[in-house]
């Protein structure tokens, strides 16, 4: 196999900058370099681009322009919803809800805040890695401040029940917060904040072709929040510090295509999806599929393969120029494998063999049809070094 | 994030298979991240006149495998026991930090094989050497119930 061009198979982990994000940015590097907060005119077309990315990203999500606040990504986003919705409700709870699958960006805040003396409620989810909204709501007592369900899982691809879990949620205790980490939806999903019924959403820049180092926090008017920090008025008081205007404006204008084009691109990801699947379990034995079958991404592939080890096959694929990711402890700085694929029931060993492939615009058939031929030579190999594969098990 | 060598190795490394008469055999498992890794010897006039590895890991633990069979091959059991963790990384040209530990499996299997084959392993067979190896009680592959290691 001869293939040289480089196949991209991991924009669940970041994206290439849409060169209209690019152009659209270059400017407020340069000549439109101006402090949004000052009061001249070079200042006030700084001013003019923030004003205009609020009021496109708030059309885009169905939502008001004074409830976007744009944060430095999707990390950001998470830590200022949660911790900005549990430190404004000290008085009358304690309580967080969330599943066991959510991006660390959650779970760690969540952590964080059992320290500072909440109580968390992780929940588990079933072998697809679903959580049901009766589950959801079942866990919510008078006092729970705020319950967090990602949109879709990073790793697996499963999307989550979020409207009907918000509709749950508020029907038992409507002070409830309902947040959605929804950095992998958007682009392959319809993302409307109404129709989600969330209170709180995070989004993440460069997940849709748009720069590193941008993100939103969407706020539902009324919804009581705590600044995380402190030194300026901007976003309205909610989130200090200059803003970052040309990542703003490379935000705006890389949601509007990610979003505008959905319709035709999700169902074409999802064909490619799908044929990458289907090659897959048609040309190796032991393998899994990780995730629901159907009610996933359109644009995530993830599975294990049986008796190797996921690093020693990303190392293979990369000699293919192709470029994927593992959930396999031998490539987290924890060494620690996947929490997502322990919480669908994954044994340690074969969380170790792991692979996601998230495909994006740019792919073909073509590139699918080349990874299908060139996995089962790698995993082969792979299989007749391994101690397991010969042993009774 | 691997050094030339370390890639050399894995993208073609040397030795790989079992000896199914094998004088020793060392198994050898990573309590952090739950990898294995096997060695079979054979010995011949007090000289490791074959070898080769088994492993179940990443590339380092791969490449650690493959370099230690080059560097004890036709070497004597003395000569071949000398061969440390650090000597097998820095062979590879270094390892990066938080792969340093997958540097321990490889020497300490090539051990086990000759503490095997010298009668030391508790006349263990190998099936039984794999059971206690992959059993979580014995914590060498229990992966996260088992202790940090010691570095
Ligand atoms: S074998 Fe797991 S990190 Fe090296």
């Amino acid at each position: 196999m001869m293939n040289r061009r480089p196949i991209y198979l991991d924009h669940a982990a970041t994206s290439p900058l849409h060169p209209k994000a690019l152009e659209a940015m270059l400017p407020y590097f340069t000549e439109k370099f101006g402090n949004p907060s000052s009061v001249y005119t070079i200042a006030q077309e700084a001013r003019k681009a923030l004003d205009e990315a609020h009021d496109k990203v708030a059309s885009l999500l169905g939502a008001r322009p004074t409830e976007i606040i744009f944060t430095s990504g999707g990390t950001e986003s998470d830590n200022a919803a949660i911790k900005g919705v549990a430190l404004a409700g000290r008085d009358w709870g304690d309580h967080i809800v969330t599943t066991n699958i959510e991006h660390h960006a959650v779970l760690h805040t969540c952590n964080f805040l059992e320290k500072q003396g909440f109580r968390v409620t992780y929940l588990p989810v079933d072998g697809d890695g679903l959580v049901t909204p009766a589950q959801v709501a079942a866990a919510v007592t008078e006092k729970t401040l705020l319950v967090s369900v990602m949109l879709a899982n990073n790793e697996i691809g499963t999307i989550e029940p979020v409207a009907e879990i918000a509709r749950a949620v508020k029907e038992k205790s409507p002070r409830t917060s309902v947040h959605t980490d929804a950095v992998q939806g958007l682009g392959a999903l319809p993302v409307d904040v109404n129709r989600l019924g969330v209170d709180l959403l995070s989004l993440s820049s460069h997940k849709f072709r748009g720069p590193k180092g941008s993100g939103i926090l969407y706020l539902r008017r009324g919804t009581p929040f705590t600044p995380q920090q402190s030194g300026g008025t901007q976003e309205r008081n909610r989130r200090a510090g200059t803003e970052n205007v040309a990542g703003i404006v490379g935000t705006a204008v890389a949601m509007e295509l990610a979003v505008t084009e959905r319709e035709k691109s999700a169902p074409r990801l999802a064909a490619l999806r799908d044929r990458l699947i289907a090659g897959i379990e048609g040309s190796l034995e032991g393998v899994r599929l990780n995730g629901h079958r159907t009610q996933r991404l359109p644009n995530n592939v993830n599975f294990c393969f049986e008796f190797v080890e996921g690093e020693s096959i990303l190392l293979n694929l990369d000699f293919l120029g192709i470029a994927a990711s593992s959930g396999s402890a031998c490539t987290s700085a924890s060494l620690e494998p996947s929490h997502v694929l322990l919480a669908i029931g994954v044994p340690v060993e074969t969380a170790h063999g792991s692979v996601r492939f998230s495909l994006g615009p740019e792919n073909t058939p073509e590139d699918m049809d080349y990874v299908v031929k060139a996995l089962p030579g790698i995993i082969q190999r792979l299989r007749a070094m391994s101690p397991l594969a010969h042993q009774p098990r | 994030m691997y050094s030339e060598k370390v890639m050399e190795h894995f993208a073609n490394p040397r030795n790989v298979g079992m000896i199914p008469d094998a004088d020793g055999v060392g198994l050898e498992g990573n309590p952090v991240c739950g990898d294995l890794m096997k060695i079979y010897i054979k010995v011949k006039d007090n000289h490791i006149e074959d070898i080769k590895f088994q492993t179940f890991g990443c590339g380092a633990a791969v490449a650690t495998s493959s370099m230690v069979t080059e560097m004890v091959k036709g070497k004597t059991l003395t000569e071949a026991r000398t061969v440390t963790n650090k000597a097998v990384a820095e062979a590879l040209g270094g390892l990066p930090p938080i792969k340093m530990h997958c540097s321990n499996l490889a020497a300490d299997a090539l051990h086990k094989a000759i503490d095997d084959y010298e009668g030391k392993g508790a006349k263990k067979s190998r099936e039984s050497l794999y059971k206690e190896a992959t059993s979580p009680d014995t914590g060498v592959r229990g992966g996260r119930e088992a202790p940090p290691p010691a570095h």
